[in-house]
């Protein structure tokens, strides 16, 4: 009898402790909906999304700049930082000497643990003052934005690439080198499109990586709320607008914000579940 | 014109060198740059002293204490519920609708950008629960944020136990709390560990949820439920706000190599436990 009860009490703990760890991922959901859904629903969601002025004390909502402003940072930094992190992972995966990548993957860790407030410094005393003097306008920029942004997705992209690389059977490179293909062919003709979907993932996981970064691109963007004409002009991201004013937001102003948390949210989900999808895919072939 | 193979090999191996040396030397100039300015800052006053004067003068020691707190009480409240979480969904279940919801939440909200669990510690605990910014406040919002982290990490290293472990274990009569926690958990233990120690790398770092649900103040926290700035904050604030750059650097040089322990000592930690367990 005790010993029945003694068996069946971890099952039932563990499934208390799951029960209250789904509840509170659901939470979070439920609680962004609540405090931002009303005035999506007061402005409405077409002025709200599509609305060209943040006015707070106006009374005026329109979050458009800002996403224009997340996606223009989160491409540059998709440009600029994909090509690299992925020729890293074929480095890693196939012509590293042991040595140099015992040293690189936990050099890559590193990079992925230090603060992006750190990024945001390096970024301000190195990039900002280059784009000023030698490219123009006010420094603070798009490209101040994705230059740093495109450091800080590399550990995504290359760790995930990486493992989706290495984890292709061996047969595959080695059937492609028995027929004589040079070992770039084998990497280019073979590994890398069998890894496909794993690389894929890691891109649009790192997308997401460079829309939700905050306090870095505080830092670096200027924070202007205007449409850009060229990726030389300041910007403001969804994450930055919730970033800088939530600290002295009250009433609807603060509903605008948990709003635009609510705009980010989805977007993120959406992310998140095309990549989820491409991997399961994958894994079900 | 077409490259002969030998000449496209050679192109391709060189570019990828080229970007391989070039992620390591932006890195290597990011973390001296930061030791080099910043090292020279740090000595006893700057580790005892709490600030003084927004942080021109005085040390960090409450932001030092702040940030040791925070990640504690977020390791030690989402540690449990993660690791329960997934010894739930790896042995107790069946695949089924229910593990699919788990685990696709889990996924998907690992992804949700720092700033959002800000919002909603934000208002969930500081508001809704009345822990007004304090530790536990910034402590918990931090926990629900690495829990989809640890829950994957820990499911994933407990599938990877063999099943001849367990079915070994129930040859030998064992149950099935023996065999787990004789068994299923020692193997799976060096996964799970990694999780956890990144999850105490994103803690130390953040500044986003944190600076929404902690507050900000330079005082030493007494308790548990005083407010209190971690050193990622007070870095961000002291550069923002234009207060110091020796003081940020000073700051940012010992978050720098408290990370670079966490990750090392980590590792460290995690092969010695290893090796123990092979030779057992």
């Amino acid at each position: 009898m005790m010993r029945k009860f003694r068996e069946k009490l971890p099952g039932r703990i563990f499934f208390l402790l799951a029960l209250s760890s789904i509840s509170v991922l659901a939470l979070i959901t439920v609680f962004i909906v609540v405090q931002g859904a009303p005035i999506i629903a007061r402005v409405g969601v077409i002025d709200f999304v599509f609305g060209m002025s943040w006015a707070p004390s106006q009374g005026e909502y329109g979050i458009f700049p800002m996403i224009v402003g997340s996606l223009s940072v989160t491409l540059g930094a998709v440009v600029l930082g994909v090509p690299i992190g992925i020729c890293c992972s074929i480095f890693l995966a196939e012509f590293a000497p042991v040595r140099l990548r015992n040293l690189f993957r936990p050099a890559i860790q590193l990079l992925a643990g230090i603060p992006s407030v750190v990024y945001g410094l390096w970024g301000l005393i190195f990039i900002v003052p280059f784009i000023r003097n030698y490219m123009g306008g006010p420094g603070l920029s798009i490209l101040a934005g994705s230059v740093v942004l495109a450091i800080m997705i590399l550990p995504t992209v290359i760790s995930i690439s990486e493992v989706s690389i290495l984890a292709l059977p061996p047969a595959y490179k080695e059937g492609a080198l028995a027929l004589g293909m040079t070992h770039w062919q084998a990497i280019r003709s073979v590994q890398l499109p069998a890894a496909k979907s794993g690389i894929v993932a890691a891109v649009i996981l790192g997308i997401g990586r460079a829309i939700g970064e905050t306090m870095a691109v505080i830092m670096l963007l200027g924070n202007a709320v205007a449409l850009p004409s060229s990726i030389l002009d300041p910007i403001r991201t969804l994450t930055t607008n919730i970033g800088i004013e939530m600290g002295y937001a009250t009433g609807e102003h603060r509903e605008a914000l948990f709003a635009t948390g609510i705009v980010l949210f989805v977007v993120i989900m959406i992310l998140n579940s095309t990549a989820q999808t491409i991997v399961k895919r994958k894994k079900d072939q | 014109m077409k490259l002969s193979a030998r000449a496209g090999q050679r192109i391709a191996k060189t570019l990828i060198w080229a970007a391989a040396v070039a992620v390591l030397a932006v890195l290597l100039f990011v973390i001296l740059y930061v030791l080099i300015k910043g090292l020279p800052i740090v000595n006893w006053g700057f580790l005892t002293e709490i600030p003084r004067n927004m942080g021109r003068d005085g040390g960090i020691a409450s932001t030092i204490v702040g940030t040791l707190l925070i990640t504690l009480v977020a390791i030690v409240i989402a540690t449990p519920f993660g690791l329960g979480t997934a010894f739930y969904l790896a042995e107790y279940t069946r695949e089924g609708r229910i593990t699919r919801i788990i685990r696709f939440s889990a996924e998907s909200l690992a992804g949700i950008p720092s700033i959002v669990y800000g919002l909603f510690g934000f208002i969930f605990f500081v508001d809704i629960l009345h822990l007004r910014w304090s530790i536990l406040s910034g402590g918990l919002t931090l926990a629900v944020m690495i829990l989809p982290t640890i829950i994957r990490t820990s499911e994933e290293s407990i599938r990877a136990v063999p099943d001849i472990y367990r079915e070994v274990c129930f040859s030998l009569s064992a149950t099935k709390w023996q065999t787990i926690i004789k068994v299923v958990f020692p193997s799976a233990l060096r996964g799970i560990a990694n999780g956890v120690i990144l999850s105490v790398g994103r803690c130390v770092a953040e500044t986003a949820a944190v600076v929404l649900t902690a507050g900000a103040p330079l005082r030493m926290p007494s308790s548990l439920s005083s407010p209190t700035r971690t050193m990622a904050v007070h870095f961000y604030l002291l550069v923002r706000e234009g207060i110091s750059m020796d003081n940020a650097f000073g700051t940012a040089a010992l978050i720098v190599i408290l990370i670079f322990i966490i990750n090392v000592g980590a590792n460290a930690l995690i092969n010695r436990a290893m090796s123990k367990n092979r030779t057992r």
